[in-house]
């Protein structure tokens, strides 16, 4: 089961790609001419839009193929492939508040000569400002390669481009793929959409909720259960390298921290203790584990090895409960979570413990945080009334929400960290889902999942 | 006459009148507890015990005669974010410990819980830290502390569905059930 990047010489359409050296994150608006938006269809909808002026307009039609042949996807052949690719692409990149992308049922097909030599005349004069392009070919053994270029339509030049040859299981992956190929060139940030989700799937009334663990692709395709609800499941956390999930279950009636094998179906538990533990996080490098253990009702934060074996190290020794914990990016520091001076607040410490300062200091509470993969800001719950998310720097200024529901809890970073997801109860009924937020506040959507969903723990982008 | 087969608005009407009744029982000492507490145990047991020929209720020593004998005391509330004992919570575990003492034979599980308003990590092991209160207190009753185990349900297992001040005060909550 490979996923191999193609060598650029590899790709089937090569071209003189002449990367512009800078492109603005931002880019400058550019007026729609009124007879752009007499034309149907495509990107001329600005008209309606709610989105922010500066908003990108992407034009993503069908990927082509040089031969319409069956596929083993459920998309279908190659052609139908070449649909669902764009469609994929265009999914990813709306909603996050840097594009506006045109999916391929608004626009025209190009031909398949035409991925390399765009009829950049035709999307001028739509209104694209960028476009996408691309193309799929089944393989003799039956894989898939998908190549995906990006234009300045304006500048009439190729920006970037990409190729990938998978096993036809793995075609969505291309997708997300191209659709962070485009945005890290055109944002200047780090990819983020071929990654994965671990949650909590919810069922059932809310005084006997079943309580699943699941995963999902980021954008909430190829879903799977990992366990059947006979025991309640909570607060998974992705190994780095995908091969594990921590997370707690009541397997034996009580709570206790697991490592599930994703790959064998088996689990272990983190430590031998008739303690319960809660709270499990991974370091960056996966090499170790943070839990929360409670003795005689005093919760405390431990660190020990993921390879299992090794003694705990107790962190915290406080009165009261310590619980949680976030690693710096680089993991020097943790950020954890205290109600040692009576509510729950944040502090920070040294990784081994040392250096324990208490950073939130703006009324209310402070609960649940977690260390921007950037390293720049902490996303965490701030309790004051309602339950909102909100982020600040890592000594605890520059509060600012994120959001502002109900209750709104538990965020966690996209691997980029641009994005921070979290989820909603719903007042009275005690309905859950995921939602996702930029780090603007502005740019806020629920992530579709089968049913009532909690607990999201993006994973890393994969390679 | 059975309960589980009652017309919805009968056993609305029942459960009034049990829940007034169990008011007047506890008026006198449950100070934070919810005025309607204790929700009524007895009928559901009445209705699933079998009715043989002579006078009976729950065997002797069994959760359910635990559950009857208590009349809601098996049960003991806890402030916002607060795991103490008040001396309602003290004469509940106090009746508690008096019937674990007669069967001596029994174990019992504490069952600590949260409410809703609270995030979810922390309130398992807030459900952990009350849990552990109440079996601490009976530990100094003179309950041999290996008959005693605790289990956190944080906010997951909630007995009033509601999203206000009455249903959060009846989930904040500590349950000892025996085993059986």
């Amino acid at each position: 089961m490979s996923f191999r990047r193609l060598p650029l010489f590899v790709l089937l359409l090569s071209s003189a790609a002449v990367a512009q050296p800078q492109m603005s994150p931002q880019p400058v608006v550019t007026a729609t001419s009124p007879a752009a938006e007499q034309d149907e269809g495509g990107l001329t909808g600005s008209v309606s839009d709610e989105t922010p002026w500066q908003d990108l307009g992407i034009a993503i039609p069908t990927f082509a193929t040089n031969a319409d042949v069956a596929t083993q996807t459920s998309a279908g052949s190659t052609a139908g492939l070449g649909r669902a690719l764009a469609d994929v692409i265009t999914s990813d990149l709306k909603n996050n508040g840097l594009f506006k992308p045109t999916g391929p049922d608004a626009l025209p097909q190009p031909s398949f000569g035409q991925i390399v030599a765009p009829d950049f005349g035709v999307w001028s004069g739509r209104g694209a400002e960028m476009l996408v392009h691309g193309y799929v070919r089944a393989n003799g053994d039956g894989s898939l390669t998908v190549g995906c270029y990006l234009y300045d339509v304006a500048l009439r030049q190729q920006l970037v481009k990409g190729g990938w040859q998978v096993p036809p299981s793995d075609w969505r992956r291309t997708a997300h793929k191209c659709a962070d190929l485009v945005y890290s060139r055109l944002s200047g940030e780090s990819p983020f959409f071929d990654s994965k989700i671990a949650y909590i799937a919810e069922t059932g009334p809310k005084d006997r909720r079943m309580k699943r663990l699941a995963i999902m692709d980021s954008d909430g395709a190829n879903h799977r259960y990992i366990t059947t609800g006979q025991a309640i499941a909570l607060t998974p956390r992705y190994a780095p390298d995908y091969r594990s999930l921590l997370y707690l279950s009541y397997f034996n009636g009580y709570p206790r921290i697991y490592v599930y094998d994703l790959e064998t179906g088996k689990q272990r538990l983190i430590t031998q203790s008739t303690n319960p533990t809660f709270a499990p996080r991974w370091s960056p490098d996966g090499k170790w584990i943070l839990y929360s253990m409670a003795i005689g009702g005093n919760t405390d934060i431990y660190k020990i090895s993921a390879a299992g074996g090794g003694e705990p190290q107790r962190l915290t020794n406080t009165p009261g409960i310590n619980i949680g914990g976030s690693f710096s990016p680089d993991g020097s520091k943790i950020v954890f979570e205290s109600d040692r001076s009576g509510g729950q607040q944040i502090y920070v410490m040294n990784a081994d413990g040392s250096d324990q300062k208490r950073i939130s200091f703006f009324g209310g509470r402070a609960a649940t945080p977690e260390w921007s993969p950037r390293g720049d800001q902490i996303a965490f719950t701030h309790i004051a009334g309602n339950f909102r998310i909100a982020v600040i720097s890592p000594s605890g200024s520059n509060l600012r929400y994120l959001t502002d529901s109900w209750q709104d809890e538990a965020p966690t970073w996209s691997p980029n960290g641009r994005i921070v997801q979290f989820f909603r109860t719903e007042k009275g009924s005690g309905r859950t889902g995921i939602w996702q937020v930029d780090l603007t506040g502005r740019n806020e959507r629920k992530l579709p999942t089968p049913v009532d969903a909690s607990d999201p723990a993006w994973g890393p982008v994969r390679p | 006459m059975t309960i589980r087969n009652a017309h919805p608005k009968t056993a609305l009407k029942l459960g009034a009148a049990l829940l007034l009744a169990g008011a007047l029982t506890l008026s006198g000492c449950a100070k934070k507890a919810p005025a309607e507490l204790p929700p009524p145990p007895a009928p559901t047991t009445a209705v699933e015990t079998p009715a043989p020929a002579t006078v009976s209720g729950p065997t002797p020593g069994s959760q359910a005669d635990f559950v009857a004998s208590m009349m809601g005391q098996d049960t003991i509330y806890f402030d916002t974010d607060r795991y103490n004992i008040d001396n309602a919570d003290a004469a509940a575990l106090t009746a508690q410990a008096q019937w674990l003492m007669k069967y001596p034979g029994k174990k019992a599980t504490i069952e600590g819980h949260a409410d809703e308003r609270g995030t979810r990590e922390y309130n398992l092991a807030l459900g952990e830290r009350r849990a552990t209160a109440a079996k601490n207190y009976l530990v100094s009753l003179g309950l041999d502390a290996g008959r005693l185990t605790t289990v956190s349900y944080g906010k997951e297992r909630p007995v009033a569905l509601g999203s206000d001040e009455a249903s959060w005060a009846k989930n904040r909550r500590a349950v000892t059930v025996t085993i059986d």
